[in-house]
């Protein structure tokens, strides 16, 4: 059984069909990769299986339960983390205390969450920074703290919205190297939204290809950016 | 929007609040009525700005209708006391509860359908000015006419019923502000408090970790509400008359939120801070003004208004964040 089955989902903002009839799955233990030009209907696809809008239709289901039209924190509760496109740090707070806002879901202790926190920051690279205020991170390291958070809620799936956008192909390389890890040694569940072929290329078992909210392909890395539709209307030639 | 928070009494805090503590319980041996009169205006602002820090600095809701809690509390255990006997003692819980269905009645209308921001605090003050206008035709209450308690000199002190000397008062209300800022420094190193800030800072990220947005907004407001309603009991008692206008007027409302803001949005020191050096600041305008022989009324809004620009323009984080840093308080963490 998949860990995620996605059935159907379609959803319109007056009358613009944002997504149609998408169903895909996502296998325990594997990353995919959901690509597509701009306006695909990919952050969409992410919002309906994150609780922030509910679907016109379909259904969404983790690991067998039905969390269709859940709120966003009743998904999070559900075992689904997420990251977002434009980071969104609780500014104020130090690195260390955003993330254990996001240990508290699973832990009702502040002096565990803390020490929760600082496990995740360690793995991320972030110990370093954890008493400062997130504000006055660099993006990067947002885009990292705001991973660090989402694991901290202790998914079963980790949705990544974009997290490599605006990253230096060292940074990208650093972070696709960050969730290998967790994949492999956590064996965390990763559904990312991504632009940065080198990334998904990277990470990906397998890839979904969205155009005009309609999945176009679907397969392992290699046939996907070789399929003509995909070449056509995103990668270009030039992928190759 | 609002400052950072720190606390955690780490070793020199605490000492520093020890210190405060004891200064502040010697105090009325020492100072004369007035000043003692002075000193009790201080607490009972510290108080209330305490309780709304409650909704405005940790949760990041802004009330501009606190008054209306202050003025519930008042009347109903007034009321209760001068028409069935029910001593404070028992009133205030009374008081607590109208508060509390007031509090949920806006939180759930609010937050239910997504008013927020400058519409929320709206809201509040809508209900503060319906609820005044209510009372000014409550005729139970006494109306616009007002709402008097007998005075009754007593050689004792009787706390239960709270008639007394103003010093019982004082140390009732030092009681009360000392038992608020402790409630909090504990709410703040809990789940609870770190949800409100999550809040405060960004509600869609807080509901994307899990958090239930509404329900934690709501405890804000109500526990924000039953606060304030106390600071209404102690009111009803102190001053022994009430009047719609002035206890549920937006004045008031603006009064209980300048000592925060002033002192430090979010701190749990700040609207301590604040309370004091707004009403040292003004009272000591007041006496030079008396003994230049000048009247102006209206002088102390004025006065208000160039603290609160003062503070805006040079320290938009409240005093307290500025001096904790002169202080040396900083590295304690958080607090």
């Amino acid at each position: 059984m998949a860990l995620l089955e996605v059935r159907g989902l379609s959803k319109s903002f007056r009358g613009l069909k944002a997504v149609q009839d998408v169903s895909f799955d996502v296998t325990e233990g594997e990353i995919l990769a959901l690509i597509g030009p701009n306006g695909a209907g990919k952050t969409t696809c992410f919002n309906l299986i994150a609780g922030v809008f509910a679907p016109d239709r379909g259904s969404v289901r983790l690991a067998g339960t039905d969390i269709t039209g859940l709120r966003p924190d009743q998904v999070c509760r559900a075992g689904i983390g997420r990251t977002f496109q434009i980071v969104k740090p609780f500014q104020q707070l130090s690195v260390e205390e955003n993330v254990i806002v996001g240990a508290l879901n699973r832990l009702h202790d502040v002096g565990a969450a803390r020490e929760r926190a600082r496990e995740i920051l360690e793995m991320l690279g972030l110990a370093a920074k954890r008493a400062l205020p997130a504000a006055s991170l660099t993006l990067p390291e947002r885009k990292c703290l705001e991973v660090a958070r989402a694991m901290a809620t202790g998914p079963k799936l980790l949705l990544l919205d974009e997290v490599m956008a605006g990253l230096r192909p060292t940074e990208t390389d650093h972070m696709v190297g960050v969730f290998r890890r967790l994949n492999e040694e956590t064996g965390l569940t990763i559904l990312l939204i991504e632009h940065v072929m080198r990334a998904v290329m990277a990470l990906a078992g397998r890839i979904v290809v969205l155009h005009h909210g309609e999945t176009i392909a679907e397969g392992g890395p290699g046939e996907v950016v070789r399929d003509p539709a995909v070449l056509e209307c995103y990668l270009g030639e030039e992928a190759l | 929007m609002s400052g950072p928070r720190r606390a955690a009494p780490g070793g020199r805090a605490r000492v520093l609040l020890g210190l405060l503590l004891a200064l502040l319980m010697l105090l009325p041996f020492v100072v004369n009525p007035y000043l003692l009169s002075v000193l009790t205006l201080i607490l009972y602002l510290a108080y209330v700005g305490q309780a709304w820090n409650v909704m405005m600095g940790f949760a990041g809701q802004l009330s501009l209708g606190h008054s209306l809690y202050v003025g519930l509390g008042a009347y109903v255990s007034a009321a209760l006391f001068v028409h069935y006997g029910v001593p404070p003692a028992l009133g205030f819980l009374a008081a607590i509860l109208v508060a509390l269905v007031f509090g949920a009645a806006i939180g759930f209308l609010a937050f239910r359908f997504g008013v927020s921001g400058v519409y929320f605090a709206l809201l509040t003050i809508a209900f503060a000015e319906f609820t005044r206008i209510g009372f000014d035709h409550f005729d139970w209450v006494g109306g616009s006419g007002g709402f008097f308690l007998k005075v009754a000199q007593r050689d004792y002190n009787d706390l239960v019923n709270l008639r007394g000397s103003p010093e019982m008062f004082y140390y009732l209300l030092l009681a009360m502000t000392a038992g608020c800022f402790l409630l909090c420094h504990r709410l703040m190193q809990s789940r609870i408090g770190f949800y409100w800030l999550a809040i405060r800072e960004d509600q869609e990220a807080a509901q994307a970790v899990g958090i239930d947005v509404f329900r934690y907004k709501m405890l804000a407001v109500m526990l924000s509400a039953a606060l304030a309603s106390l600071a209404g009991v102690f009111t009803a008692f102190f001053n022994n008359n009430l009047f719609p206008f002035q206890i549920f007027g937006i004045e008031k409302s603006i009064e209980i939120i300048l000592g925060p803001i002033i002192g430090g949005l979010g701190t749990l020191f700040g609207p301590i801070l604040g309370a004091f050096v707004l009403t040292v600041l003004a009272e000591g305008l007041r006496g030079t003004m008396e003994a230049l022989g000048v009247v102006l009324p209206g002088v102390k809004q004025v006065f208000y208004g160039i603290c609160l620009l003062f503070v805006i323009m040079f320290l938009p984080h409240g005093i307290w964040p500025s001096l904790r840093r002169r202080l040396g308080l900083d590295s304690d963490g958080r607090r």
